[in-house]
C-alpha cells in the first residue's frame, strides 16, 4: 500500500507542475481536470473515499467547466 | 507601491510562511501510525448513533454545526454568482444561437448516461449514512449529471426541462431546512443539531436518525446550487451579449 501511496504522491506532484506550466487557460482547464482525477485517486489510496468523491465532482467537473465557459465568454468580448 | 517594495514584502511574507510550514511539518505525528485519538472517540460515537459511515456521522451529527457553516458558504457563493453574472446595463439577452454539429456517439453517450448518473447521485445522497458519499457528493453528481442533457441534446432541451425557479427555491429550502432543524433540536434537547430522531437499526437505509434527513437537505441544496450556478455561466456564454453601440 505504501508503494501505491508513494506513486500517487509523485503523480499528483507531477500533475500540479503540468497545470502550472500550461499557459493557455482553456488548455489549463483540461489539465486541471486530469489533475483532479489524480488527486481523487490519491485520496482513495489513503482511505478517504468521501473526499475523493467530492474532489471528482468539484475538481474534475464543475471548476474546469466554469473556467471553460468563462474563457469562451471573455475571448468573444475581446 | 513600487515593484521593489512589493517584491520585498512578498519575499518577507513568503519566507516567514515557508519557515513556519517546514517547522510545523516536522512537528506533525508520523505518517500512518497506530495512535489515533480522534478515531478512537469518533468511531464508537458513530456506532452508538447507528451510522456506519463515520465521516457522515462526523459531518452531520458530531460536528453538524461545521457543515451548516460550509453549506452557508456555498449558498453565499451561489447568490454572489447570480448577482455578479446577471446581464449588466450594457448587455442584452438574445435568442440562443443554435449551431454546430453533434456526433451521434456523443448523443448516445449523453442520453445513456443521463438516467444512470442521476440515479447514482440519488443513491449517493440516500445512502450517505451507510456508504462513502452523502448529500454534498450526491448533490454535485445530480447537478452536473442533468447537464448531460445539454451535452447530448441542446441548450433549448436543457432550458425546457430545467425550471430555474424550482432550483432557486430548492437551494433556499435545503439550506433553510438544515438551520431550522438545528434550532428545533436545540429547543427540544438543549443542544444545537443534536441527533434526537429514532436511530433505527445499524446498517438499515432508514437509520442513523438525523444524519439521513440532513443528508437529504444538503443533497437538495447542493444539486439546486450547482444547477443555478452553471445556469448563470451557460446563460452568460450563450445568451448574453454586448448591446450594440454600448460603450466598452
Amino acid at each position: 500500500m505504501t508503494v501505491v501511496i508513494a506513486v500517487m504522491f509523485t503523480l499528483v506532484a507531477a500533475g500540479a507542475v503540468v497545470v502550472v506550466m500550461t499557459d493557455d487557460p482553456a488548455r489549463q482547464a483540461v489539465t486541471l481536470s486530469v489533475f483532479g482525477v489524480l488527486l481523487a485517486l490519491l485520496f482513495l489510496s489513503v482511505s478517504a473515499p468521501d473526499v475523493a468523491l467530492s474532489q471528482i465532482g468539484v475538481g474534475t467537473a464543475i471548476v474546469p467547466l466554469m473556467v471553460m465557459l468563462t474563457v469562451r465568454k471573455t475571448r468573444r468580448r475581446r | 507601491m513600487s515593484r521593489p517594495v512589493r517584491l520585498a514584502m512578498f519575499g518577507l511574507a513568503g519566507g516567514v510562511t515557508a519557515v513556519l510550514l517546514v517547522l510545523a511539518a516536522f512537528a506533525l505525528p508520523g505518517f500512518g501510525g497506530s495512535r489515533h485519538p480522534y478515531r478512537d472517540a469518533a468511531v464508537p460515537a458513530a456506532v452508538r448513533h447507528a451510522t456506519p459511515n463515520v465521516i457522515s456521522s462526523i459531518n452531520f451529527d458530531l460536528r453538524g454545526l461545521d457543515t451548516l457553516g460550509e453549506e452557508t458558504i456555498l449558498l453565499a457563493s451561489v447568490v454572489g454568482v447570480v448577482v455578479l453574472l446577471r446581464p449588466a446595463a450594457d448587455e442584452r439577452v438574445r435568442e440562443p444561437r443554435i449551431g454546430g454539429r453533434l456526433l451521434d456517439g456523443t448523443r448516445l453517450f449523453g442520453y445513456l448516461f443521463l438516467p444512470i448518473t442521476t440515479t447514482i447521485g440519488l443513491l449517493t445522497v440516500a445512502h450517505g449514512a451507510l456508504t462513502p458519499g452523502g448529500g454534498f457528493q450526491g448533490g454535485v453528481v445530480i447537478g452536473t449529471g442533468l447537464h448531460l442533457l445539454y451535452v447530448a441534446g441542446s441548450y433549448r432541451a436543457l432550458k425546457r426541462v430545467r425550471h430555474l425557479e424550482v432550483f432557486e427555491y430548492g437551494e433556499a429550502l435545503g439550506a433553510g431546512a438544515f438551520a431550522c432543524f438545528g434550532v428545533a433540536t436545540g429547543l427540544v434537547s438543549g443542544a444545537f443539531l443534536a441527533n434526537v430522531l429514532p436511530l433505527g437499526s445499524f446498517g438499515d437505509l432508514f437509520s442513523s436518525g438525523s444524519v439521513l434527513l440532513l443528508n437529504c437537505s444538503v443533497g437538495i441544496e447542493v444539486a439546486s446550487g450547482v444547477m443555478v450556478l452553471l445556469a448563470q455561466f451557460l446563460a452568460q456564454d450563450i445568451e448574453v451579449e454586448q448591446a450594440e453601440g454600448a460603450k466598452r
